[in-house]
């Protein structure tokens, strides 16, 4: 197993400059009759502005690791500190706000919500961030500006392509400015010129600051990144940086 | 506020993009609520009527009528014949307690004649009280007798339904001019037509009443045919009968327990049987309007559980996003109000035009008008909106209590 080094890249703030640190984080999933292991013990701790691609066959639970550090479910085993708190010991309304001000995720599959436009999809999150209307507007339409969607805000999301309706999640993510963007196979459903759009939205992502931890196949947003964490059958295999 | 502006902007929105699913629940609010209060108007409506035509003779009075003793009394030989008149009246009125309403009936076959058409018809001589005991209501633009009719012996007449038709045809009775007995008598009323199940003397359609003072000296008869009387509640009068047949029994000298001297009908007894019958009558309805309330919120419930079913994943969105459960659970409870409050308005809606629209229609004659019971509107749509309310609750309150990946998935 290797020991992720506790070497800080652009890292400030916290104590130890560690965003996410997880300790023997364990989930099993319980359908009844089987109990399905999907992490067996993963240490991960990323710094602050680090970009972590993790990689690794279908089954392997890299949705499920994401799905944890995005506070989105509950492990079963270990310890989680977020920004230097321990995500245990929130309770639903903190977990909610966590979500809400310091994750931004981005889905597989998108979803967003079909009865609202793009404008309103983007809003969203605002709005449970208890922004007032026209401040939500302004913002939601500039995020959408800067994935290129400027003339799409009054769409709904069946009436955008694939590509652009990840974009519409992308800025989604982005709408409360979180330091933390989670994206689980951003570029999965997308064809290459799609692909490559997102690619770069991720990359200049990063290169303003952000933490970012995304769950790829894709081998060329892999090797953009500064990290790539390989998970085989709920264990980190590999852990390596790219050299600088 | 800016937040509950939002908060209602985008409950209208996601009402309004789900058209079918929005109508769905507020349709089976509607029908559960149409179908128990229409049932239960529909009940009260036949259940009026039938009281209504079985009161057509009146509501719980007594009728007696004075005939021949068949005990010898005191001396007196039997089969002698009992006469009253307008003092023995009086006097039961001063001294019998416990009469609430009595009045004399004089009745005779006289001949009546309007224009060209003359007719042999049955006349009563009666008092002010008659119409209010013998349920006579005057249609509109009509009235009953007064007292002043009765004091002043004024040649007034009111005049059965079917009688008038026959005896005006097209012609409005009321104001007119009738030869009785070679008397100009006025028409001041002529009978609401009403359902009348029973009678001592011929259907009140076809009858002329009078005042008895005039009647009185119009033929000179002096003795009654019958009267009638009733105690204050329907369950004193076999009481009251019992004391009136004694104290007149002491005045004209009878045995008190000769059936006969005195010819009695209690028509409380009719009530008795007519009471239970609709006393099952009315459980039997409580018991189906229970049955469609149940069966109503049964299928409410099923569409809220659907609808929950169909947004756990929206509601597992929106709290990935960062809404907190009771920002989700209030957006889904004033929707689950909101569709309620809709519902149960147009379906009482419904139901009262409905009562409307039967008033009037030979339908009417059938069943009645049904007749909406504010109450029971009110408990159905109440009962339907709770049953509604939790049966969004609870699926809905588990799903924001869910992890959300949880909830997205499901
Ligand atoms: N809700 C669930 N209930 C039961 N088992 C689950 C559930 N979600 C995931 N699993 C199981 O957990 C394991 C890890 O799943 P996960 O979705 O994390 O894999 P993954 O690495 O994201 O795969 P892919 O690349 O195909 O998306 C799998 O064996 C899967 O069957
Ligand atoms: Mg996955």
């Amino acid at each position: 197993m290797n020991w992720p080094l506790k070497k800080k890249n652009n890292g400030d703030g916290n104590s130890n400059g560690h965003i996410i640190e997880m300790l023997g984080i364990t989930k099993v999933y319980d359908t009844g009759k089987i109990q399905v292991e999907a992490l067996k013990g993963i240490d991960l701790v990323v710094d602050k502005g680090e970009f972590v691609a993790v990689v690794g066959p279908s089954g392997s639970g890299k949705s499920t690791l994401l799905n944890l550090v995005g506070c989105l479910d509950t492990p079963s085993g270990g310890t989680y500190m977020l920004g230097g708190e321990a995500v245990a010991g929130l309770d639903r309304d903190q977990l909610a706000d966590v979500r809400n001000r310091r994750v931004g995720f981005v889905f597989q599959n998108f979803n967003l919500l079909p009865q609202l436009t793009a404008l309103e999809n983007v809003e969203m999150p605002m709005l449970f961030g208890g922004m007032g209307r026209r401040e939500r507007r302004r913002r939601a339409k500039e995020h959408l500006d800067r994935v290129g969607l400027g003339d799409r805000v009054e769409h709904r999301p069946t009436e955008l392509s694939g590509g652009q309706m990840q974009r519409v999640a992308i800025a989604r993510a982005l709408a409360m400015e979180p330091d933390i963007v989670l994206a689980d196979e951003p570029t999965g459903n997308l064809d290459t010129g799609s692909g490559s759009d997102v690619m770069s939205l991720m990359t200049e992502l990063w290169g303003q600051g952000r933490t970012l931890v995304v769950v790829t196949h894709d081998k060329t947003l892999a090797s953009r990144a500064g990290r790539v964490v390989e998970i085989r059958d709920g264990v980190v295999v590999t852990d390596e940086r790219a050299v600088a | 506020m800016t937040s509950f502006g939002s908060f209602l902007r985008q409950l209208v929105r996601d009402v309004w993009s789900q058209k079918l699913r929005t109508f769905l629940t507020v349709f089976g609010i509607i029908w559960g609520t149409v179908a128990v209060a229409l049932l239960l108007a529909v009940g009260e409506g036949v259940h009026r009527r039938q009281t209504k035509s079985f009161a057509g003779l009146g509501d719980r009075i007594v009728i007696a009528w004075p005939s021949r003793t068949s005990l010898p009394f005191e001396g007196l030989g039997k089969g002698r014949r009992i006469r009253v008149d307008e003092t023995d009246i009086e006097f039961l009125k001063k001294r019998v307690g416990g009469l609430a309403e009595i009045s004399s009936e004089y009745a005779q076959n006289l001949r009546a004649t309007f224009g060209d058409r003359a007719r042999l018809v049955d006349v009563s001589g009666v008092s002010p009280i008659f119409g209010e005991m013998r349920n006579m209501v005057p249609a509109e633009g009509g009235r009953f007798i007064n007292p002043t009719d009765m004091d002043q012996r004024r040649r007034v007449v009111f005049v059965g339904n079917e009688l008038a038709e026959d005896l005006f045809g097209e012609i409005d009775p009321v104001g007119e001019k009738v030869m009785l007995q070679g008397s100009p008598f006025l028409v001041i009323g002529v009978l609401q037509a009403k359902e009348q199940d029973s009678s001592y003397s011929g259907r009140d359609h076809s009858k002329m009443i009078i005042p008895s003072s005039t009647f009185q000296a119009l033929t000179g008869q002096r003795y009654v045919d019958l009267f009638i009387y009733k105690a204050a509640t329907p369950d004193r009068n076999k009481a009251l009968t019992e004391r009136v047949l004694a104290a007149l029994g002491e005045r004209k000298r009878f045995d008190p327990g000769d059936t006969q001297a005195l010819g009695i009908w209690d028509t409380t007894d009719m009530f008795v049987w007519f009471d239970t019958f609709m006393l099952a009558f009315k459980l039997f309805m409580g018991f189906m309007g229970i049955l469609t309330l149940t069966v109503g919120g049964i299928g409410v419930s099923n569409i809220m559980n659907v609808v929950v079913e169909e947004r756990t994943r929206e509601i597992g969105i929106k709290m990935a996003l960062g809404a907190k459960s009771r920002t989700v659970l209030s957006q889904f409870l004033l929707e689950t109000f909101i569709f309620t409050a809709i519902g149960g308005i147009i379906g009482l809606t419904l139901t009262w035009g409905f009562c409307a629209a039967v008033a009037g229609t030979p339908a009417e004659d059938a069943i009645g008008t049904p007749v909406l019971s504010p109450q029971i509107a009110l408990l159905t749509a109440g009962v339907l909106g709770l049953v509604g309310f939790l049966a969004g609750y609870f699926p809905a309150r588990q799903a924001s209590r869910l992890d959300p990946v949880v909830a997205m998935k499901l």
